[in-house]
């Protein structure tokens, strides 16, 4: 008997496949198809050929060339090899592995570190561990998609506030039964409009009904907070936050993820966290990397400053220039300007790689509320002279693309 | 406390201004098929029932309920437990 047709199960994608074909066919470069030929420096790459000023690359410290840095993972890859074929629990943990949780550790003030092998690997497993059946996760409605896809893993209720809205929080949190175990997850920076949460009016509330609470500070790790610990710390509400996940992918300038916290159980993790215990441990180099970067993070006074200067310079110069943006002040290092839709965001975006400056372009359902966005991230290393350039090459793309623009704002 | 009709009528109003392609609304029509919501507009339709009636719908909840037949069934359902 002959088998049966076989029905393709990529045919649901057919309507993503014709719009991005759509969106090609107006000539413009596909960006999501970005490659980097050459990387110069944290601020700047060859891309197709072109000399580029890298503005969208959450590289906020500027610490993946550090001399440091790269030494660290050029001994440890002598020493230790290309990676450790294994998990964290079996034979993938090495020396490196323990002290870039010391690194951790000591950078947090807390008790407790693990190291996950990415930053999303650390939110899906710290989520969906900690709220097992008969649990509440309570989440930010503009949560990263590796907490929705932690909360999805979980066998916990998940119930969804309206973002950065403490009242709605409470509303939400009074419905839920007294005597049922609540996990509610925050953000110190959300990283589509680069705004900051009220986190000492969410944390109380959640702390006046007996929740457990955990900040990601994915985005905030490295120049918030007087030990650039992130949100949380600048805010004051360290004391009441039980576990903050971050990663190694921003600041930190490599790859990887982590949690922190004091909670004297905290390691019982290690077993029952899949995400962590069923893959392989990362590289000893990337490891080394993180953890020298970690310990010159902590003290980083200068950049940190820097990084703020830069961010001013920028949002205030595209804000002076008519640009509509997510935030009125510069609220992190991210800097998003708003567009109106799909047609022209996809312009913009390609006549800026053009002229030499690569931006992030995001769009439903990864932004909030359905706005379109040219989201760019800035870092300590970037000179005036690079932010001038692109403010020129901002104006100027809006130009050729017709965008229509605000009434110059004195800056 | 309201009945199966009452809760069911309230829930076409409330997605009324959610329903860009104007798609006929019964008791068998899809949100995602049929109405092509995508998942944001859902969750926000979730939100706003949960204040109407004062009543928790977890978002796990969501992939059993296609139809506003079904969501009708378990809002009432929710409804009727909270007494």
């Amino acid at each position: 008997m002959p088998n049966p047709p076989v029905l393709d199960l990529l045919a649901k994608y057919d309507p993503l496949i014709a719009e991005h074909a759509g969106l090609l066919s107006t000539g413009i470069r596909d960006p999501f198809g970005i490659v980097m030929e050459k990387v110069v420096s944290p601020t700047e790459a060859i891309i197709k050929g072109k000399h580029t000023i890298l503005l969208g690359t959450y590289n906020y410290m500027g610490m993946t060339f550090d001399a440091d840095v790269v030494a660290a993972g050029q001994a440890a890859i002598r020493d230790f090899g290309a990676g450790t074929t294994g998990s964290r629990v079996l034979n993938g943990t090495y020396q490196t592995h323990k002290e870039c949780e010391e690194a951790l550790k000591d950078f947090y003030g807390m008790s407790h570190a693990m190291v996950f092998s990415t930053g999303y690997q650390a939110n899906l497993g710290m989520v969906s561990t900690l709220a097992g059946k008969g649990d509440f996760i309570i989440l930010d409605a503009d949560s990263h998609a590796s907490i929705y896809d932690g909360c999805k893993m979980s066998n916990a209720d998940i119930v969804r506030f309206r973002h950065n809205d403490a009242a709605d929080l409470e509303k939400r949190l009074k419905r839920l039964p007294a005597d049922a175990g609540k996990l509610v997850v925050l953000e110190g920076v959300y990283s589509m409009l680069g705004d900051v949460a009220p986190l000492p009016e969410l944390v109380a509330i959640a702390k006046a009904h007996g929740a457990m609470v955990l900040v990601d500070e994915a985005h905030g790790m490295g120049f918030f907070g007087e030990h650039g610990r992130g949100v949380y710390e600048e805010q004051g509400v360290a004391d009441d936050v039980d576990f903050v996940v971050g990663t190694f992918s921003k600041s930190v300038g490599t790859v990887g993820g982590f949690c922190v916290s004091n909670h004297p159980k905290f390691e019982i993790l290690r077993l029952v966290c899949r995400p962590y215990t069923f893959t392989a441990s990362l590289p000893p180099a990337v490891v080394a990397c993180a953890a020298t970067s970690i310990r010159k993070l902590m003290t980083a006074h200068d950049k940190r400053a820097r990084l703020w200067e830069a961010t001013r310079r920028l949002h205030g110069g595209l804000k002076a220039r008519g640009f509509k943006l997510a935030t009125e002040t510069p609220e992190s290092a991210i800097v998003s300007v708003l567009m109106p839709d799909q047609e022209t965001t996809a312009l913009m975006w390609s006549t800026l790689i053009e002229l030499g400056v690569y931006v992030n372009m995001s769009r439903p359902p990864a932004t909030p509320a359905g706005v379109f966005l040219l989201r760019c991230s800035i870092c300590a290393l970037h000179s005036d002279a690079q932010i001038d350039t692109v403010l020129e090459r901002f104006a100027q793309a809006a130009q050729m693309c017709r965008l229509p623009l605000l009434e110059a704002v004195a800056a | 406390m309201s009945d199966r009709a009452e809760v069911y009528a309230r829930i076409i109003e409330l997605i009324e201004p959610l329903n860009a392609k104007k798609v006929a609304l019964t008791e068998a029509t899809t949100f995602a098929g049929d109405m092509e919501m995508d998942s944001l507009t859902v969750m926000d339709l979730v939100a706003s029932m949960e204040d109407e009636w004062d009543i928790m719908i977890p978002l796990n909840m969501l992939p059993d309920l296609e139809t506003i037949g079904q969501v009708a069934d378990a809002v009432h359902g929710l409804v009727a437990k909270k007494g």
